[in-house]
């Protein structure tokens, strides 16, 4: 089973749950900049989170299936087609032999994730999927997905278990959708409330500042990608200039530039930064943050690590529940094969 | 910093000591990795600990909660037999063209020093530097201190685009661009010496920790160099 990329997107890769260990190294974890949908469009193709799958942004490549395959598309909705026939996304869809997916019209988000039954066939580059552009390693050849592209899906082994999506489909049919799926996105609720925890140099801020942090509203400036967020807004100030030491950042954390603009660290970020770390976007909020496309809103709350770990445990525990009832359903389909 | 990023910070001034206490700190807890543990950041006075919250408390649901848990398996790596363990330092001696057709801003920093570039070039190689850490780009080590007379802010606008090999600096600090990418740093010259190679045993060759002597080659050693990657290792 292999995939050919007809026409390349703006910026395809492919990338799983991150590379760690290696920031010593100045080597960052990179990863899927929304581990919710990812993890779910894993788990609606009948994987595990651990498989790579391929991170998409608008507009995104088009792509031929040599032979039959379970997909799903989740995260931002880019409106996926198999020919000219909008296909649901957060629900798993069996497409046939020869058909083509394209994304004909952005209407929500900033990233989408297509995972395919059985994963991606490709070799780890320390212990991760995900694509490393300025490494050169990892993922595809290290480099975003181009124009004839191939890459090759792992086929289960023949005999029990053994899933072939072409049962499911007849000849003439290009895709089926199967009737369940995902409908529990509170994840991407409140679309632009952030929870912040104050970060080590937040009271470096004046009070002023810190009053406009909390009570003003920012915005995605355009050129934010994968590495941050630039946002546009109340320009915030140190209440004296301290010499920032070189320090561990992490992908959520606020840094106050010397312009007195803010930038959020996203996945592709530095292992390292010089900037005061003013606040950490929660973990549980780190998918719709990467859902936010650029002129998107932005207003910040403060509050506690207690907090963050709960709404992160309750996340993790629905994302848990979410991929044992998927779990159920291919059971049940591979019991009706 | 958050719930799944702790930070050890050691001080405020950037001192071989205390920069010593952290790599201790780090190598100690790369043997005795805590239960969740995914990644340590040694910086120059800090050591960044990211961990799985979740797996922590599905595995121990720790009664006084996850971040006391971490924090009492952090107190046990900062002990003063961990942080006094004394490593011994390695000196790598790196090759350097420093020719203004590799090394950008060399005539600008020379000018702007009032040094003649033999001068520039004698007080580079004159010192031996310690790498304090790795950041930026894979691979990027953050070198101390230069000469004082070597001392030049970043550029005000980077360069779009600095190839793989360059060594700048930038404020009392030296480095090396490990691979091609946008960079501020002033670059002097360029070694053929391959400090990034993604698929080689060990990607990474420098470490925090060791020390880095410079030595001049001219633009026919560094081609005939880049040919045959030789470089001498003094343990």
């Amino acid at each position: 089973m292999s995939i050919t990329i007809i026409k390349q997107g703006i910026l395809d890769t492919v990338q799983d749950c991150g590379r760690y260990g290696y920031s010593a190294m100045g080597i960052n974890p990179g990863g899927v900049m929304d581990p919710f949908a990812a993890s779910v469009a894993n788990f609606l193709a009948g994987n595990t989170n651990n498989e790579p799958v391929i991170e998409l942004h608008f507009p995104a490549m088009q792509v031929l299936f040599h032979e039959p395959a379970l997909i799903s598309i989740c995260g931002a909705d880019f409106t996926s087609c198999i020919h000219e026939e909008p296909i649901p996304t957060w629900q798993p869809v069996m497409v046939n032999r020869n058909a083509l997916l394209h994304f004909q019209k952005w209407r929500w988000g900033a990233r989408a994730y297509l995972a395919i039954h059985g994963g991606f066939k490709m070799v780890k580059w320390l212990g991760s999927y995900s694509t490393n552009i300025k490494g050169k390693a990892g993922g595809y050849f290290g480099r975003p997905l181009a124009k004839d592209d191939l890459l090759h899906v792992n086929m289960e082994e023949n005999g029990d278990g053994g899933f072939n999506p072409s049962c499911y489909l007849s000849a003439r049919q290009y895709y089926r959708t199967l009737h369940w799926g995902v409908h529990e996105k509170n994840v991407y609720a409140e679309e632009g409330n952030f929870l912040i925890i104050p970060g080590p140099e937040f009271n470096w801020l004046d009070e002023a500042s810190k009053y406009q942090l909390l009570h003003s509203t920012f915005s995605v400036a355009p050129h934010s990608d994968r590495m941050g967020y630039l946002l546009n807004g109340q320009s915030l100030h140190p209440s004296n200039h301290i010499e920032m030491i070189s320090s561990g950042v992490d992908t959520g954390t606020i840094q106050l530039l010397p312009n007195g603009q803010l930038m959020i660290l996203m996945a592709d970020r530095q292992t390292t930064g010089g900037y005061p770390r003013i606040g950490n976007i929660i973990g549980a909020h780190l998918p719709k943050l990467a859902q936010l496309h650029s002129g998107a809103e932005l207003r910040f709350q403060l509050t506690d690590i207690a907090t963050a770990e709960q709404m992160l445990f309750s996340q993790m525990r629905n994302l848990r529940i979410i991929e044992r009832s998927c779990h159920d359903h291919f059971n049940q389909l591979y019991a009706h094969n | 910093m958050n719930e799944r990023t702790a930070i050890i910070e050691l001080g405020n001034i950037i001192d071989q000591t205390l920069n010593n206490k952290v790599l201790a700190i780090q190598s100690w807890l790369t043997k005795h990795p805590f239960p969740g543990m995914k990644d340590l950041i040694p910086a120059y006075t800090s050591l960044t600990v990211l961990y799985d919250p979740f797996y922590i408390n599905e595995a121990y649901s720790p009664e006084k909660g996850v971040f006391e848990f971490v924090k009492d398996k952090l107190l046990l790596a900062c002990q003063p037999a961990v942080m006094e363990e004394a490593s011994e330092p390695r000196t790598i001696s790196i090759p350097v063209c420093y020719e203004p057709s590799l090394g950008y801003d060399l005539k600008l920093v020379a000018a702007a020093k009032n040094l003649r570039i033999e001068e520039l070039i004698h007080l580079h190689c004159s010192a031996t530097y310690r790498i304090y850490m790795l950041g930026f780009l894979p691979g990027f080590p953050y070198m101390g201190k230069v000469d004082e007379r070597l001392v030049m802010p970043r550029k005000s606008v980077p360069r779009p685009e600095v190839e793989a090999g360059s060594v700048a600096i930038a404020g009392w600090q030296t480095g090396i661009y490990p691979v091609r990418s946008p960079g501020g740093w002033q670059v002097i010259g360029r070694t053929p010496f391959k400090l990034f190679d993604p698929f080689s045993e060990q990607p990474v060759v420098l470490s925090p920790g060791d020390n880095v002597r410079f030595f001049p080659i001219s633009l026919a050693e560094f081609k005939s160099y880049e040919n045959n990657q030789h470089v001498d290792n003094h343990h």
